[in-house]
């Protein structure tokens, strides 16, 4: 029972200061998630419109080579570049989550059955008709399912970005490590949880919607 | 109207898929394609609504150079129904039904009334079917689906790509009555592409039959199956099928031995001789062999004491065993159930064995055709 009058204790005491740093983590993690997907879907359907096989294996490889660099290392090569703080966190975090999405939405397109795509040509659907409501509406569930995948990392590779000072439940995390404090090591490892399963919750809610035409 | 002329395909690596097509396709008219994998018929199907693009040559459509319209409105203009259905899976049939009519920008009323419409035409009730998603459809409900999405903006003329080669062969034969059913309602220009030779004899007004890329032979079933232009033509048909469609000759149809009468024998003799074979008429032969008449009973029953040649019935006329068996047919309105068969010398041969040429009739006529 002690700890939990304790932990109580702690929260009444330092609420304001947590939902700061949980204001900044999902300000962090919400910023890459919108350029990620900004940039990766569109990116994603032009490469399988691109015939050149050889920039396609170039585009993949230069994303597979920023998925190899560890988390860490990725943070640290920012601050000679982009210095500390906010900006070279989340490109860092985007330059790390492109793979996956840029995968995920490939192999969706990819996914949508070539006799499809002909019987919408043959019915005379122009380019971007076929796009918006053949094409992308079948490849959606991939391309759903690349966004969810990729929104939890990226919450989860956010409490990292506190090493370059750019806040979030990270710095929660280290400040408990170095006062050796359980609850604030806790309390910053839950709240990045359930900001995860919360996305995660809304975003499959809204591919439900979305599938449906 | 769309007519081919010299149209050449050559790909970039210098095969040469199709040579000096020349087709007119008909208005109203169920055009099929039909020959072995690779030979071209469902390219030449696609050059149509340009979705493959030739290297030399012309395409009419209604007069108009096809190169010199807009692709997209060319398309919408024509009907297209593809091989593996081509149902989009995440739309309900309602909006698969609408697709034309939704991109054609029509009146949303004026779409839903359309939409109800076919799905009458193809016996599928809207009210049950209208929001369902093509997954939950059998094979020829979705077929169904794909032939009237392509019938939604009133296309004057429907593609169509080998559209019942997935069915079971229930639903395939009753999918081609339809086909047949809705082509009289709506007499549309259909081409149809096929590997099916029992298919194309059934649909088509015309068949056009290619092999290499080039067509081997084009007319409708009856001058392909009468005069077939070379031996592909024959093998690719079938012999059964070739077979079925000439009549055996006249030689093959005679019965013997049959029951006759002389001459000069006596009416009660003749009577007894039908009686006694049950049957209603007898040839009358003299001793030589001899054709001299038929006569029937009922004559024979009310004129007793009459010679016999006094009693032949005029209305049965004797065929010569050289006549053709078509000629024959002609004649056979007549409704005798004796047609004696005489040789050149007018002697009698035999009887015409109607049961037989009814067989072979009943098979001809699609007793068998259509069942593989």
């Amino acid at each position: 029972m002690h700890v939990l009058t304790d932990y109580f204790q702690f929260w009444s005491e330092k609420y304001a200061s947590i939902l700061d740093y949980m204001t900044e983590h999902m300000i962090i993690s919400f910023t890459v998630i919108i350029i990620t997907v900004f940039v990766t879907v569109p990116l994603g359907i032009y490469m399988t419109k691109l015939k050149n096989e050889k920039i396609k294996g170039l585009m993949f490889h230069i994303a597979n080579i920023f998925q190899t660099i560890p988390t860490i290392a990725l943070l640290a090569i920012m601050i000679p570049i982009l210095g500390i703080g906010f900006t070279p966190a989340v490109v860092a975090l985007f330059l790390y989550s492109l793979l996956p999405l840029l995968r995920n939405t490939y192999a969706g397109m990819q996914s949508v059955d070539p006799e499809i795509i002909e019987a919408a040509k043959g019915m005379g659907f122009g380019t971007f008709e076929r796009l918006f409501k053949i094409e992308l509406p079948m490849a959606l569930p991939y391309v759903m399912s690349g966004i969810r995948v990729t929104s939890v990392y990226i919450i989860s590779w956010t409490t990292l970005a506190a090493l370059i000072g750019a806040g979030g439940l990270g710095d929660l995390v280290l400040a408990g490590i170095g006062y050796n404090d359980k609850f604030m090591i806790f309390t910053g490892t839950i709240l990045a949880i359930m900001i995860a399963i919360f996305l995660d919750f809304i975003l499959g809610k809204m591919e439900k919607k979305l599938s449906k035409v | 109207m769309i007519e081919l002329k010299n149209i050449d395909k050559v790909y970039e690596d210098g095969f040469q898929a199709l040579k000096n097509i020349n087709i007119a396709f008909e208005d109203g008219k169920i055009n099929v394609l039909i020959g072995p994998s690779g030979c071209g018929k469902t390219t030449t199907m696609k050059l149509i609504n340009r979705l493959v693009d030739y290297t030399d040559g012309q395409i009419l459509f209604d007069g108009e150079n096809i190169k010199q319209m807009n692709p997209i409105e060319l398309r919408r203009k024509i009907g297209f129904v593809i091989q593996n259905i081509g149902l989009f899976p995440h739309m309900t049939i309602y909006n698969n039904v609408a697709t034309v009519p939704k991109l054609l920008r029509w009146d949303r009323q004026k779409i839903r009334a359309r939409v109800k419409e076919l799905l009458h035409m193809v016996n599928l009730d809207p009210k049950t079917y209208m929001n369902r998603y093509p997954s939950e459809l059998s094979g020829g409900q979705k077929q169904r689906i794909g032939v009237i999405r392509a019938l939604a903006a009133e296309p004057s003329t429907i593609l169509m790509d080998e559209p019942f080669s997935a069915l079971d062969p229930i639903s395939r034969e009753q999918l081609q009555d339809e086909l047949i059913r809705l082509q009289r309602e709506i007499n549309k220009t259909i081409i149809f592409v096929t590997h099916d030779m029992d298919e194309a004899l059934k649909i088509a007004d015309q068949i056009i039959l290619m092999k290499d890329g080039h067509i081997v032979q084009k007319g409708t079933p009856q001058e392909i199956l009468e005069n077939p232009a070379n031996d592909f033509v024959k093998e690719f048909i079938g012999e059964k099928r070739l077979g079925r469609r000439e009549l055996p000759a006249l030689a093959e149809l005679i019965r013997t031995p049959f029951i006759s009468t002389l001459d000069d024998s006596s009416t009660e003799h003749a009577i007894e001789q039908m009686l006694k074979h049950q049957v209603a008429t007898i040839p009358v032969m003299e001793k030589n062999g001899k054709y001299v008449g038929t006569v029937n009973l009922y004559d024979a029953l009310s004129n007793k004491d009459k010679q016999l040649t006094d009693l032949l019935d005029p209305s049965v006329i004797p065929i010569n065993e050289i006549d053709k068996t078509e000629d024959v047919l002609r004649h056979m309105k007549q409704g005798k159930d004796t047609i004696p068969v005489l040789s050149s010398d007018q002697n009698m041969i035999g009887l015409l064995d109607q049961t037989k040429l009814f067989h072979v009739l009943h098979e001809m006529t699609g007793g068998e055709c259509g069942v593989k």
